[in-house]
C-alpha cells in the first residue's frame, strides 16, 4: 500500500470543492453547477443521485477536465490527492496537455452508460484494452496483452483469452459493460468514474454488474463514484449518497443517514416515490369478481424471418412471439414483465394489429381481430388504445397538443370544429394539464406532461382497453408516480382495462392486478402479481424478482441472488 | 406544474418562456436561421439579385441589344455621388464625360475624360420600352439629365452594347430559367421517393431499379443530342427550357433516394404508427403527418439545387450548346469573354462571371444555413 502516513485513510481520494460550471451561450452565462462540493474516499462508494438535467454526468466530466463546449469551469477546484503526498488541482490542468492525460484512464478510470457506443466497433476488445495499459504502463505489447486477459479474467469473462480477441458486437450488452469495467480497471486507477453503467441492462444483468463492481472494488480498494437515478441501486451500493437536484447539491452523507432521515424535501421526494412503487398502490381499483372477459388470447404466434439472397431464401427465423395465451377481464390490468427481447412490445403491437401475428385468435369482446377487415379494425381502434415508451418520439413536433388531441376525434368524425375546443379542454384538465396550453408545441413539455399529453391522446375516444408500452420507463422516478396514479385515477373513472408492458418489477407491482412473466416469445408464468411476486413458482421468475434492487441498504446482502440459465 | 422543463434551456434563452412554447417549427426554423450570419447575408445577395432580375427593364438604363458604334469596348465608368462645385458640395450623381480619341500611331481607340459632368436622376426618362412587355414607358430607375448622353457602369462589349443593362437581362434569365426544372425534379422526387420509402416492397424495388437505371445515363451527351435534335424552329429560350425539363427528369433521382430513406426510416416512428391506429388514412399519414416533417429538409435541397442548374446554364452557353446569341444570359456573356483581346483589352467583360460566383455562392451558404436551421430539435 502507498499509504504512509496515519490520517491518509480518512483523507479523501478526491475532492470537489465549490465547483461553479456554466454554459457560455450568445445571450450570456447559463450556469449548470451552482457551487456543488463532495468528496470521494478510497475503498468507498459514492453515489450521485438526481434527475436528468440535474448536472450529475456534467459533474463527471468536469473531474475528467473533459467539459463539452461551450461548458466553462468559472470556479472551484477539483482536488486529487492519490497518494496522500500532494494534492493536483485538476482544473488547472490545460484540458489537452500531458499532465491530465497521464489522469485520465490511467489514475481516473470512466465507464459509460451505454456499452455498444464506447467501444469502437473496428478494434477488438483486446486492442481496445491493450492500448489503454500501453499509454499509461511501460510495458510491451506482448504484456500488455497478458494483462488485458487478466482484465478480463477479472471481470469474469468466460474464456478470456479467445474473448480478447473478439469485437464488441460479438459481445451480449452485459458482457459489453464487463469489457468497458475490465478496460477502465486495467491500469488499477485509484478513482473509477461509473455514469449510469447499468441503465441500459436488463435488471438481471445489472444486479450481475452491480455484484461484479462490489467484489473488484474490495479486491482494488477503488474509490467509486457512481452516477444514476435510481434510488434502489443506490441502496444496493452505494457507501456514501450525494443528492443533486438542478446543479446544485442538496443532501450528502452516509447512505443510512439519508435514507433513514432524510433532510431536504428533495431527497424525500424522491424516497417516497421509490418506496411507494415497493407495494401496491393504495388507490387501486380491482376489478369486480363476476367481470367479462374483454379480451381472449390464443395461441398467438409471430415469426420474423430473415430473408437473404437473391431468391429470398429464409435463413434464420425469430419466433417473437411464442404461442402465447391469456385471458384480460373488463376493468383489470395485467402486466407483461420480462427483458429486452423477450416479445412483450411484440405482443403488444400483436394485439392492437401493428404487426400482423402468423396464428392466433385475438378475440376483443367475441369478435376475433386475426379475421376483422380493415374497417372493422378501425372501429376495434377506437375502443382499443395505445401508449408508447418515449414520449418524445410519439407526439407529432409539427402539430399543437390541441391538434395532437384532436387528430383522432377528427378522423373518426366525432366531434366538430366548434366543439373541438372544449372537448380538448376538458380532456386536457382530465389528464392534470391546463387547457391554457393547448395552443403550445410538444417541445414546450417536459417528459412526464408530455406523456400525459399521450395519455390524453388515448382516452380521447373514450376507450375500453389500453396497451400501454413502458408508459413509464423513459420517465424520472418521482414522475413515473404521478403518472402510474394518473393512470390509475382514469382506470378508476373510466373503468378502463390494461395491457401494461414494462420490464420494472416494481411499477407492475403498483399498476397491475395481474402479471405474466415472458421470457424468449413465451409466458413462462401468469397470476396475481402479489402471489407471483412473493411465491414465484418459474425459475426465470425468481432470477428476475431476486435481480430487482431492494430500495432498503439495511437489507443489503439479506438476499440469495438466483440465475436463471436455460439449456438451449 | 412541479415538473416544468429544463430542456427549454437548450432551446433560446432569448426567445423564452411563453414565446418558445407556441413557437410553430417555421418559427424555430427561422430563429435558428437568423443565427447563421453568412446565410442572412446570402440571403439579401439573393433578394437583391431576383429584385433586379424581375425590374430589369426598369433598372437598365440601355436597351441591351441598343449597338453604339462610337463606345465599343468603353470601358465602366465610376459612378461619383458628391459633386463638389463652385457651389460646394452636394450629393448629386454624376459622371465624367468620356472622349473617344484615336492614337495617332497604333490607331487604337481611347477613352479620356473630357472635364464634362453628367448627371443622373432618379426615375429619369430614357430609352422607349415595354415593361414587363405590358406597356409602354421611358421611365427608368435612373437616367442622364440628358437622354442623348450614354454612361456605361460595366462598360461596353466589342459592338458597343451597354454591359450593365445585358448582366440585368442575363441575371433574369439565368436565374430563373432553371427554376422550373428544379420544381419539376422536386415534385418527382418527393412523389416517387415517398411511395418507395412509406409502401417498400415490390413498389419500392421496381422505383429503386428505375432510379439506378436514370442515374446510369450520360447526362451530357444526352444533352448535347437533345439540343441538337430539337426543332430549330422553336425560339430559343423554348429549346432550353425543353432541355432543363429533360434535365430535370434525371434531377430527381437524388432528392427521390433521400426522401424514401427519411420515409423509411419515419414510419416506423411511434407518432406514425399512433396516427395510424388513431385510424388515419395513408395520404392523411402522408401528407399530414409526414411531409411536414421534410419541409425543412425539402427546401434546403432546393436551394442547392439551384445553383447547379446556374452552372449548368453557364457552363453549357458558354460551349455554345445552351443558349445562344440574341439570348442574353450569363454564360452567353461569358462567351464573349472567351479569347485573349478581351482578358487583355476588355476585363470587364468577365463581370458576368462575378455574378455567377456571387450567385452560387450565396445559394450555397443560404442552403448551409437553412440545414443547419431545418431541424430545430437536433442537438
Amino acid at each position: 500500500m502507498r499509504q504512509t502516513l496515519m490520517d491518509t485513510d480518512t483523507s479523501p481520494i478526491l475532492q470537489v470543492q465549490n465547483l461553479n460550471l456554466g454554459f457560455n451561450m450568445r445571450q450570456g452565462m447559463v450556469n449548470v453547477l451552482h457551487g456543488i462540493s463532495f468528496d470521494l474516499h478510497r475503498g468507498k462508494t459514492t453515489c450521485v443521485v438526481g434527475e436528468s438535467g440535474s448536472g450529475k454526468s456534467i459533474t463527471a466530466r468536469a473531474i475528467l477536465n473533459m467539459v463539452p463546449r461551450p461548458g466553462t469551469i468559472n470556479s472551484g477546484q477539483i482536488l486529487f490527492n492519490p497518494d496522500g503526498s500532494g494534492q493536483i488541482n485538476l482544473t488547472s490542468l490545460d484540458p489537452r496537455g500531458k499532465p491530465i492525460r497521464k489522469i485520465r484512464g490511467g489514475r481516473i478510470g470512466m465507464i459509460f452508460q451505454e456499452p455498444m457506443s464506447s467501444l469502437s466497433p473496428i478494434h477488438t476488445i483486446g486492442n481496445q484494452i491493450t492500448e489503454v495499459i500501453q499509454l499509461h504502463r511501460n510495458v510491451d505489447k506482448k504484456t500488455a496483452r497478458q494483462m488485458a486477459i487478466a482484465a478480463l479474467a477479472q471481470v469474469e469473462i468466460p474464456k478470456p483469452e479467445k474473448a480478447v480477441d473478439r469485437y464488441a458486437f460479438e459481445y451480449s450488452g452485459g458482457m459489453r459493460q464487463r469489457a468497458m469495467i475490465a478496460m477502465a480497471l486495467s491500469c488499477q486507477p485509484d478513482v473509477l468514474i461509473a455514469d449510469e453503467p447499468t441503465t441500459a441492462l436488463d435488471v438481471t444483468t445489472q444486479a450481475e454488474i452491480l455484484d461484479l463492481m462490489k467484489s473488484l472494488q474490495r479486491e482494488l480498494d477503488t474509490a467509486i463514484m457512481f452516477i444514476t437515478h435510481d434510488m434502489g441501486v443506490v441502496a444496493e451500493i452505494a457507501d456514501e449518497v450525494v443528492v443533486m437536484e438542478k446543479g446544485h447539491v442538496v443532501e450528502k452523507g452516509n447512505i443510512h443517514q439519508v435514507y433513514n432521515a432524510p433532510q431536504h424535501v428533495y431527497t424525500k421526494k424522491l424516497l417516497t416515490a421509490v418506496k411507494r412503487l415497493n407495494q401496491p398502490a393504495s388507490t387501486k381499483v380491482r376489478p369486480c369478481t363476476q367481470a367479462q372477459n374483454i379480451l381472449q388470447i390464443r395461441d398467438l404466434s409471430l415469426r420474423f424471418e430473415k430473408k437473404e439472397g437473391f431468391f429470398q431464401r429464409i435463413t434464420d427465423v425469430t419466433k417473437a412471439v411464442d404461442g402465447v395465451s391469456f385471458d384480460l377481464k373488463e376493468g383489470e390490468s395485467l402486466g407483461i414483465v420480462g427483458e429486452s427481447g423477450s416479445g412483450k412490445t411484440t405482443l403488444g403491437r400483436c394485439i392492437a394489429r401493428v404487426y400482423d401475428p402468423n396464428s392466433g385468435v385475438i378475440n376483443y369482446k367475441g369478435q376475433d381481430l386475426m379475421q376483422a377487415n380493415a374497417s372493422a379494425l378501425r372501429e376495434t381502434r377506437k375502443r382499443m388504445r395505445m401508449i408508447f415508451q418515449d414520449p418524445f418520439a410519439s407526439l407529432n413536433p409539427r402539430m399543437t397538443v390541441k391538434q395532437i388531441i384532436a387528430e383522432p376525434l377528427i378522423i373518426n368524425k366525432l366531434a366538430n370544429l366548434a366543439e373541438l375546443e372544449e372537448i380538448v379542454s376538458t380532456i386536457l384538465s382530465q389528464v392534470g394539464l391546463d387547457p391554457n396550453m393547448m395552443e403550445r408545441y410538444p417541445h414546450a413539455f417536459s417528459g412526464g406532461q408530455r406523456q400525459r399529453i399521450v395519455i390524453a391522446r388515448a382516452i380521447a375516444l373514450k376507450p375500453e382497453l389500453i396497451i400501454a408500452d413502458e408508459p413509464t420507463s423513459a420517465l424520472d422516478v418521482s414522475i413515473r408516480t404521478q403518472v402510474l396514479d394518473l393512470l390509475l385515477q382514469l382506470q378508476a373513472e373510466m373503468g378502463l382495462s390494461f395491457i401494461f408492458i414494462s420490464h420494472d418489477m416494481a411499477v407492475i407491482r403498483y399498476f397491475c392486478d395481474r402479471v405474466a412473466v415472458m421470457y424468449r416469445g413465451q409466458i413462462v408464468e401468469i397470476g396475481e402479481t402479489e402471489q407471483i411476486i412473493t411465491s414465484p413458482q418459474h425459475p426465470y421468475t425468481k432470477a428476475l424478482l431476486s435481480s430487482v434492487p431492494i430500495p432498503d441498504p439495511t437489507l443489503r446482502g439479506t438476499r440469495q441472488r438466483h440465475r436463471y440459465e436455460p439449456d438451449s | 406544474m412541479s415538473e416544468t422543463s429544463e430542456q427549454n434551456l437548450s432551446l433560446n434563452p432569448e426567445n423564452s418562456g411563453k414565446e418558445v412554447a407556441i413557437a410553430s417549427q417555421f418559427q424555430l426554423t427561422w430563429w435558428a436561421f437568423k443565427r447563421h450570419k453568412i446565410a442572412i447575408i446570402a440571403l439579401w445577395v439573393i433578394g437583391i439579385m431576383y429584385l433586379l432580375a424581375i425590374f430589369a427593364e426598369f433598372v437598365a438604363p440601355d436597351n441591351p441589344f441598343k449597338q453604339n458604334r462610337r463606345a465599343v469596348y468603353h470601358p465602366p465608368q465610376m459612378l461619383h455621388f458628391i459633386d463638389t462645385s463652385e457651389e460646394g458640395r452636394h450629393i448629386r450623381p454624376y459622371f465624367w464625360k468620356m472622349k473617344r480619341e484615336r492614337d495617332p500611331e497604333t490607331l487604337a481607340v481611347t477613352y479620356v475624360k473630357s472635364g464634362e459632368k453628367i448627371y443622373l436622376r432618379l426615375f429619369g426618362k430614357g430609352p422607349e420600352y415595354k415593361f414587363w412587355g405590358l406597356w409602354e414607358t421611358n421611365i427608368k430607375l435612373f437616367a442622364t439629365e440628358k437622354p442623348r448622353e450614354k454612361f456605361f457602369l460595366f462598360g461596353a462589349d466589342r459592338m458597343g452594347r451597354d454591359m450593365f443593362s445585358r448582366v440585368l437581362y442575363g441575371t433574369r434569365i439565368s436565374m430563373s430559367i432553371g427554376l422550373v426544372g428544379v420544381v419539376i425534379s422536386l415534385v418527382l422526387g418527393v412523389t416517387l421517393g415517398g411511395i418507395s420509402g412509406y409502401f417498400g416492397g415490390r413498389v419500392d424495388a421496381v422505383i429503386q431499379r428505375l432510379i439506378e437505371f436514370v442515374l446510369s445515363l450520360p447526362t451530357i451527351p444526352i444533352w448535347l443530342a437533345l439540343a441538337a435534335s430539337l426543332p430549330p424552329s422553336w425560339p430559343i429560350y423554348k429549346q432550353y427550357f425543353v432541355i432543363t425539363l429533360i434535365v430535370s427528369l434525371v434531377g430527381w433521382t437524388e432528392l427521390g433516394r433521400v426522401v424514401r430513406g427519411r420515409f423509411l426510416a419515419m414510419k416506423n416512428d411511434d407518432f406514425v404508427v399512433a396516427a395510424r391506429l388513431d385510424g388515419a388514412s395513408e395520404s392523411r399519414i402522408i401528407f399530414r403527418h409526414m411531409l411536414p416533417s421534410l419541409t425543412s429538409h425539402i427546401i434546403a435541397s432546393l436551394t442547392l439545387a439551384i445553383p447547379l442548374m446556374i452552372l449548368a446554364e453557364t457552363g453549357l452557353s458558354f460551349l455554345g450548346f445552351g443558349l445562344t446569341p440574341p439570348a442574353i444570359s450569363w454564360g452567353v456573356l461569358l462567351k464573349e469573354a472567351q479569347n485573349i483581346i478581351s482578358i487583355s483589352q476588355a476585363p470587364w467583360l468577365f463581370i458576368p462571371g462575378g455574378f455567377v460566383v456571387l450567385a452560387v455562392l450565396s445559394f450555397n451558404f443560404l442552403g448551409d444555413g437553412m440545414r443547419d436551421a431545418a431541424d430545430p430539435y437536433g442537438h
